[in-house]
């Protein structure tokens, strides 16, 4: 089988401001991302001819979930295209940029500008955070339906729940404790003190982790990330243009977008493993290279147990080993055998859903980290998001 | 089967034809579930054919309403104005067909006792328009109810 997305190269990237409740029109921090990513690729708008995101515009969520689709975008950049998809229905936030490697690699463009905006901190500023489904405020009129049917009735309104009943069965059939899991949370936030973007950089203790406030057991206030407003921007270019670009991309080695078990966060068939379990199973399939050869990983932490999903799916420790792997912090730090999640990860450096995560990567392979750059000059990349149902993986090479 | 006595405000599912038999079905206090006939499968969410054998013709069956806790989390975060935490989400297996599972919430039970593998029945808390929230508390006779040994991943 061919492996198309080696017809592809991650050319530029791009990020606007991201911080807690700037206050900004949310098109503005995608405009501000997306020229960016132009720029940096050395590249100029009328070479862009795709537009990729995810969830699109259209989709109703908690507010702020989404601050810009792709006719906003189109008609603020006054792009020509001759392809484009935005949505959600996607193996996670990065199969919009699976979907671009694919356009790419079916020929129906050659530079497809990629994004994801949120603006949950302003939008959800007012108030506490409402779960997903019940922006509505809850009336005596509203009746959920389809997924939701399931678990609104239930109080089940979060994804902090699903997810927590996920680690609860990890802890559960292989022994896994919170004080393993906090380091999860912890070399995030030791990441993002030598991140001058990051949200939170405070060190942050083992105790000061098991003191925090309860929200879904086992998942304490640390395990959660913090919603920010933000838009991160990549272009996906074909990799005959790369001589024509401001410097050498990365290239897709691999990807990953498998979902083979049921699609339902509560009827999937392993309550340990969640999707990422096949989508990392489809990209090793795709590779010659092995867990051994990546240099650094960039893992969604949208909740801590997910990173510690994604390195056992990934192969960097074993089925139920990630407890251990993780614990004392020394595997997964910035000169360890496998360092985690640079930039801070969502949990400290905020939750830009997923594109965070594919951005740090490229900074990294580029020798571009500053204080968190990973020693050893890094080539080799894994950027992947997504839990439950919704997962999918990027493996990057800079030759 | 008793009804839960307490009713604290909860959002309630839209009742469909399809959807009808589940949440209408403690009424008469049976837990119900959409069953092929031609594969001997239950079928859960509802469907509009087997997912196995892709026969047609679905209809309710009743179960025991016996189940076991393959996982759960004690919620301590307001999301829902009304409904107030703590309070322990759990998903369920059915006694009959442990891949067919429920998210649900634990009654009558110390939130710090339930634990994975916990037997467990069903109870319906009743609402308007004839809706019953299959609710599960701890089953009495659950010691009886386990001769596999319990949970663990044996028939995953």
């Amino acid at each position: 089988m061919p492996i198309g997305e080696r017809a592809a190269v991650l050319s530029g990237i791009g990020q606007s401001k991201v911080g807690r409740r700037l206050g900004v029109d949310p098109l503005a921090l995608t405009l501000d991302a997306c020229i960016g990513a132009i720029e940096d690729a050395g590249l100029s708008r009328d070479d862009i001819d795709g537009l990729s995101t995810y969830p699109g515009g259209m989709i109703a969520g908690a507010p702020g979930f989404t601050g810009a689709g792709i006719p906003e975008v189109q008609d603020a950049l006054r792009l020509e295209l001759d392809w484009f998809c935005g949505g959600a229905e996607l193996p996670g936030q990065l199969g919009s940029v699976v979907n671009a490697c694919a356009a790419v690699a079916a020929g129906l463009a050659r530079h497809v500008l990629c994004f994801r905006t949120v603006w949950e901190s302003t939008a959800q500023g007012g108030g506490s955070r409402r779960g997903i489904g019940v922006s509505s405020g809850g009336g005596g009129g509203f009746r959920a339906s389809g997924f939701m049917q399931w678990s609104l009735p239930f109080g089940a309104a979060s994804a902090a729940n699903w997810i927590a009943m996920f680690a609860r069965r990890h802890f559960h059939e292989f022994g896994t404790t919170r004080e393993q899991l906090a380091w999860i949370a912890i070399n995030a936030r030791r990441n993002a003190a030598r991140n001058p973007g990051a949200i939170y950089r405070e060190p942050m203790s083992v105790d000061d982790y098991l003191a925090a406030r309860l929200i879904s057991t086992p998942f304490g206030l640390y395990d959660c990330d913090v919603p920010v407003d933000g838009c991160t921007a990549v272009i996906v270019s074909a990799a005959e243009t790369a001589r024509d670009l401001r410097q050498p991309p990365p290239r897709f080695e691999a990807v990953g977008t498998a979902l083979r078990g049921r699609p339902s966060w509560d009827q999937f068939d392993d309550l340990t493993t969640m999707a990422l379990r096949d989508a990392a199973r489809m990209m090793w399939e795709r590779t010659d290279l092995r867990p051994a050869d990546v240099d650094v990983a960039e893992l969604y932490d949208g909740f801590s147990f997910l990173a510690m999903a994604w390195l056992e799916a990934l192969g960097f420790c074993g089925r139920g080993e990630g407890g251990p792997f993780v614990e004392g912090g020394a595997r997964i730090a910035i000169d360890g055998e496998i360092p985690l999640n640079t930039q801070g990860g969502q949990l400290s450096a905020g939750r830009l859903h997923g594109y965070g995560f594919l951005h740090e990567a490229v900074v990294q392979l580029r020798g571009q980290g500053g204080e968190r750059q990973v020693p050893g000059d890094p080539r080799v990349a894994v950027a992947a998001a997504g839990g439950g149902p919704l997962a999918s993986s990027l493996l990057l090479v800079a030759d | 089967m008793p009804s839960v006595s307490e009713t604290p405000f909860r959002l309630l599912p839209q009742i469909t034809p399809e959807n009808e038999h589940f949440w209408t079905g403690g009424a008469e206090g049976e837990l119900r579930f959409l069953h092929c006939a031609a594969c001997d499968t239950l079928v859960h969410p509802p469907q509009p054919r087997c997912p196995q054998c892709l026969a047609g013709g679905l209809s309710p069956r009743a179960v025991s309403g016996r189940a076991r806790v393959a996982t759960f989390t004690v919620n301590h975060q307001p999301w829902i104005p009304g409904f107030d935490p703590p309070y322990v989400v759990a998903i369920v297996e059915i006694e009959e067909q442990r891949d067919v599972r429920l998210m649900t919430n634990l009654v009558g039970c110390d939130p710090e006792a339930v634990h994975i593998d916990m037997p467990v029945r069903v109870v319906f808390e009743a609402r308007d328009e004839g809706i019953h929230i299959p609710l599960f508390e701890p089953d009495p006779r659950g010691g009886e109810a386990d001769p596999s040994g319990g949970g663990g991943d044996a028939d995953r």
